[in-house]
């Protein structure tokens, strides 16, 4: 019998995992031995998918990037994609996994003992919310509001339905963690809306998935059924990006547009279905359980000024060592970007960072000393969103992806409030008025003008934040601008 | 398949008690007969409760719902956001266009295919990826594009 890990995960499977599947299976039969293949999540190694762990007696061994004609090499013992323990690897190593510290290893598919719900059970409700408070845990999602004032309202809040909402609308370029942790591990985050609802006294959860995304959405809709625990019912986007804002995602939840509520009442007040709504990212509910198993202390313990706890970084674009990299906040940009992502696949000079989704702000070098945190990030005029990093090379068009920022938002504004619906259309007019040489000076006060409205005057972030794009790339590389 | 309307109408009634049960039901009817027909508007509309303007307002606000007809037979969704940028995403939507003659959303003549823009596919650190009938793909160049497309 050989026992071997192969990722079911997205990434795995679009770089050809299946295929290696299926390379194994056969080459299993012809040998006549006995394959016992778990189809995992993946270890976050983007550059090494398909990824296949086989155990030894002395352990688990990795092979990868494979393809389905390397197979025979490695069960000849003589492959040249040998990486040996996975877990050795000074790019898993150097990491701090307490969200990721199953996927790629577990079976997704098998529900896992769940000691952290039932340690929340002993503890009591108030127990449970002092915990999360005293962890400092803030919201994954983009936003970082502590999630134990968060729960606490809603536990504090009396309704006769609460509910949990799970945002898994997972839109901004440049991200997918929540992706990973679905596909590799759904029961953490099952297990972190369980203990949200104990906390708050909410008895029925939704996941908010969009899409595109069906690897998740399956591997979803599986857990949820088969965990006793806790009523969540797995709900799928539309293709809209705007639904991963928290008022337009219940909106969508209710059946309706998505368009942005006006805010207050907060939706742990007034939420889905007007009652009284928890409504956090994938990796918020996903961080609870390490935090009850290892105690608030050293949860906090991990990271920076009020940035506490790890954070998913996801290293993408013309990146060379890609993937996910768990880690405390506070390693510096130019650390992630060119010690752990190891410059760009291309080879070419890196020009630009772009953090935090399409709403982030893009960084040149001069600025990789900035510290991955909530505070700094702020302070440099950028954000750290739901922790995506896009590296573009010297040949990237910084008007072009000014232009894009505003075209994006035009694409996928609501249309609820003037300044993101008209705003974001106007804008792209701009930019094309400064390219193309006119009127320059004018257009470019014109420019900042919009932004101001945009930022002041949006109901949400998509057109609240589209400045950061824009006005980044204008500051930081205002030479392309004016050719 | 063809619309017809007992099936429609099987689809709605499983969802008109189900709160919020709208959206999973313009899915289940889209996936059923390919697009969501004006017809269905009005069975959703009357399963639900409200005016077929309510209904039509909330299937053309999201991208994914099919108002106009049904896609053609394979539909290739290729990344236009940032993380596929970097990596060459928009020559290669170029030289895609250029090979099937469509711009986004369009379909062929002959019905075989439709080209769409999606806005990340959640495989951001092996881009350029593209989604070909549901099946992902990463790492795309314009020869591993060809070939998926003549395959």
């Amino acid at each position: 019998m050989m026992r071997v890990r192969l990722p079911k995960d997205a990434a795995a499977v679009a770089l050809g995992a299946d295929a290696v599947a299926d390379a194994l299976t056969r080459a299993a039969a012809a040998r006549g031995f006995a394959l016992e293949l778990v189809r995992t999540g993946s270890r976050g190694l983007v550059w090494l998918e398909p990824l296949l762990e086989i155990e030894t007696d002395t352990g688990w061994r990795a092979f990868g990037p494979l393809a389905p004609g390397d197979v025979d090499a490695v069960l000849d013992g003589v492959s040249p994609k040998a990486l040996g323990d996975i877990e050795e690897h000074p790019w898993l190593k150097r990491q701090t996994r307490l969200i990721f510290a199953r996927c790629g290893i577990v079976d997704p598919t098998v529900v896992p003992p769940l000691t952290a719900l039932k340690r929340a059970r002993e503890m009591g409700a108030a127990a449970v919310l002092e915990e999360v408070t005293r962890s400092g845990l803030r919201g994954r999602g983009g936003a970082g509001f502590p999630a134990g004032i968060k729960w606490k309202g809603a536990a504090d809040a009396s309704a006769r339905q609460k509910y949990i909402v799970c945002n898994a609308d997972e839109g901004d370029s440049g991200t997918f963690a929540d992706r990973m942790l679905m596909e590799g591990d759904p029961f953490l985050l099952l297990e972190g809306m369980a203990i949200a609802g104990f906390a708050t006294g909410a008895t029925k959860g939704y996941v908010y998935i969009r899409s595109e995304y069906p690897h998740a959405i399956e591997a979803m809709k599986r857990a949820a059924s088969a965990f006793p625990d806790f009523d969540v019912e797995i709900r799928v986007g539309a293709g809209s990006y705007v639904c991963g804002e928290e008022t337009a995602l219940l909106e969508s939840l209710e059946g309706r547009r998505g368009q942005v509520r006006a805010k207050p009442p907060l939706p742990v007040h007034k939420g889905l279905f007007g009652q009284p709504t928890v409504i956090n990212n994938v990796l918020t509910f996903a961080s609870v359980p390490a935090i009850l198993e290892k105690g608030a202390a050293y949860y906090a313990s991990l990271g920076t000024g009020r940035s506490r706890g790890t954070m998913p970084v996801q290293l993408a674009g013309d990146v060379k060592h890609g993937g996910l990299f768990e880690t405390a906040f506070g390693l510096t940009l130019g650390e992630l970007v060119n010690d752990i992502g190891g410059g760009t696949r291309s080879g070419r000079p890196i020009r630009a960072v772009q953090v935090g989704g399409p709403l982030g702000a893009y960084f040149p070098p001069s600025l990789f000393d900035t510290p991955f945190d909530y505070e700094a990030f702020a302070a440099r005029d950028g954000l750290l969103g739901h922790g995506g990093i896009v590296i573009f090379n010297d040949r990237v068009d910084m008007a072009a992806q000014a232009r894009f920022a505003f075209e994006f938002c035009r694409i996928e504004s609501c249309g609820k409030c003037t300044p993101c619906r008209i705003g974001s259309a106007r804008g792209v007019e701009v930019v094309d008025r400064i390219v193309r040489g006119q009127n320059v000076g004018q257009n470019l006060a014109l420019l900042r003008d919009l932004c101001d409205t945009l930022k002041s005057g949006s109901l949400c972030a998509l057109g609240g934040f589209v400045p950061y794009p824009v006005l980044s790339a204008l500051n930081h590389f205002g030479e392309d601008f004016v050719r | 398949m063809v619309f017809d309307a007992d099936t429609a109408g099987e689809i709605v009634s499983r969802y008109a008690g189900v709160p919020g049960g709208l959206l999973p039901a313009l899915h289940e009817i889209q996936e059923t007969f390919g697009h969501v027909p004006r017809a269905a508007l009005t069975a959703l509309a009357r399963g639900f409760n409200v005016t077929e303007a309510e209904v039509y307002g909330v299937a053309s606000f999201y991208h994914d719902f099919r108002l106009d007809g049904p896609a053609g037979k394979r539909v290739l969704k290729l990344c236009r956001a940032e993380a596929c940028q970097a990596v060459g995403a928009d020559a290669l939507a170029a030289h895609v266009k250029a090979k099937l003659k469509l711009d986004w959303g369009g379909t062929t003549a002959d019905g075989e295919w439709t080209l769409e823009p999606v806005f990340c596919l959640g495989l951001c650190a092996c881009g350029p990826s593209a989604m070909l009938d549901g099946r992902v793909h990463a790492m795309l160049d314009e020869d591993a594009l060809d070939a998926l497309i003549a395959r």
